[in-house]
């Protein structure tokens, strides 16, 4: 019965994503969709550009927690209960660390790093400092960008004077616009991380049930551990789901 | 009353100390493929400009067939589809797999009509 339930949950998803194909492959001319590591390119603790490393090692947590899951499994094949315990508990704090990691991810990402600005005549810029970060801006330390974050580069008063006159000043992602790109860009990727973000949470809860009921015997008295197994395999889904969507929205 | 519609899970859900030393190994050796995979996906994605700076079209194909190889070894290897009957894995797979690609290749198709159809006009 699980696999019809994944396979179902796999339509959801993977409808998910080819709408998001859809979208970016029809892309009104003249607009361009964001590039990944453009984007994501923050690490706590690092202030210059780490771009995709730390959705790599989200990746990596998954990976490795799916990997503890496996090895649970396999321990109940052995009515280990022991190693039930050890590695669906490592299971379980992995899938914390990602939930945790997401929201990190989520707030970079609403935050932004270069204010996408709209000049008086036409053109589009992007600051070098994000004035959320640095609280009030100092006309003759301030830069910004034309065209693009590595377009030319405009600097001192005479820049600052142009940005107070602009038209319009994106700041971070909303489900309105965003400061990367196309407002379908944001709205995706909200969607789609949260729809995920939200199956690994509650593949945590269901892991922390699995966990307390292993730890009281309830599976031993039973004689086999097939719910370990269950709740497996929807975490590994979890996991499945995370390396397409790692795949379409950070590296292609 | 006995029930008789229950298929025993018990009977194949026990495996000796010998056969979970096979599997331990095989499941190293998984773990390792995928974190290499990850590894050389985000590289590429990394340094792609600076490698080869006209070939991005090539690293996306790259990225999706890695893909694919990752989601094998998941499906098959750790949620041991692989291990099951044929008829189950056919049942499973196959239904998903058809409506899958009619899926993607009609979006693809669609989606190339709307953006040369908005090109005329802008």
């Amino acid at each position: 019965m699980i696999w019809f339930f994944l396979v179902s949950d796999a339509l959801t998803f993977s409808g998910l994503l080819v709408s998001y194909g859809f979208a970016r492959h029809s892309l009104m001319p003249g607009m361009e969709w964001p590039v990944g590591e453009l984007v994501f390119n923050k690490f706590p603790g690092i202030s210059g550009s780490a771009p995709l490393m730390y959705v790599a090692l989200m990746t990596f947590i998954l990976i490795i927690s799916s990997v503890t899951m496996v090895l649970a499994v396999e321990a109940g094949h052995r009515m280990d209960k022991k190693g039930v315990v050890k590695w669906l508990f490592l299971t379980v704090i992995g899938g914390l660390f990602f939930v945790g990691s997401q929201a990190y991810e989520w707030a970079h990402f609403i935050h932004g790093s270069h204010a996408r600005v709209t000049l008086a005549d036409g053109r589009t810029a992007f600051l070098e400092e994000n004035p959320h970060e640095e609280g009030h801006m100092d006309p003759a330390t301030f830069a910004m960008t034309l065209g693009s974050t590595h377009g030319e580069k405009m600097e001192g008063p005479e820049a600052y004077k142009l940005f107070e006159n602009a038209t319009h000043v994106t700041y971070g992602a909303n489900m309105v616009e965003n400061e990367y790109g196309p407002p379908s860009y944001a709205n995706f990727f909200f969607f789609i991380t949260g729809f995920h973000g939200f199956h690994v949470f509650s593949g945590v809860v269901i892991n922390f049930i699995v966990l307390i009921m292993v730890i009281k015997g309830v599976f031993h008295r039973r004689g086999h551990y097939e719910m370990v197994e269950k709740a497996g395999l929807y975490w590994h889904f979890v996991d499945l789901v995370w390396v397409f969507v790692f795949t379409f929205f950070y590296l292609v | 009353m006995e029930r008789d519609d229950i298929i025993e899970y018990s009977l194949d859900a026990g495996h000796s100390e010998e056969a979970g030393r096979v599997i331990r190994k095989k499941i190293l050796f998984v773990t390792i493929l995928l974190s290499v995979i990850t590894s050389v996906e985000v590289m590429l994605g990394v340094y792609w400009r600076n490698w080869m700076p006209d070939s991005w079209h090539w690293v996306k194909w790259t990225f999706i067939v890695l893909t694919l190889v990752k989601a094998t070894y998941i499906v098959m290897s750790f949620m041991h589809l692989g291990d099951e009957r044929r008829n189950i894995r056919s049942v499973i797979l196959l239904p998903y797999a058809l409506f899958l690609l009619y899926l993607t290749f009609i979006a693809i198709w669609e989606s190339t009509y709307i953006h040369e159809t908005l090109n005329q006009f802008l």
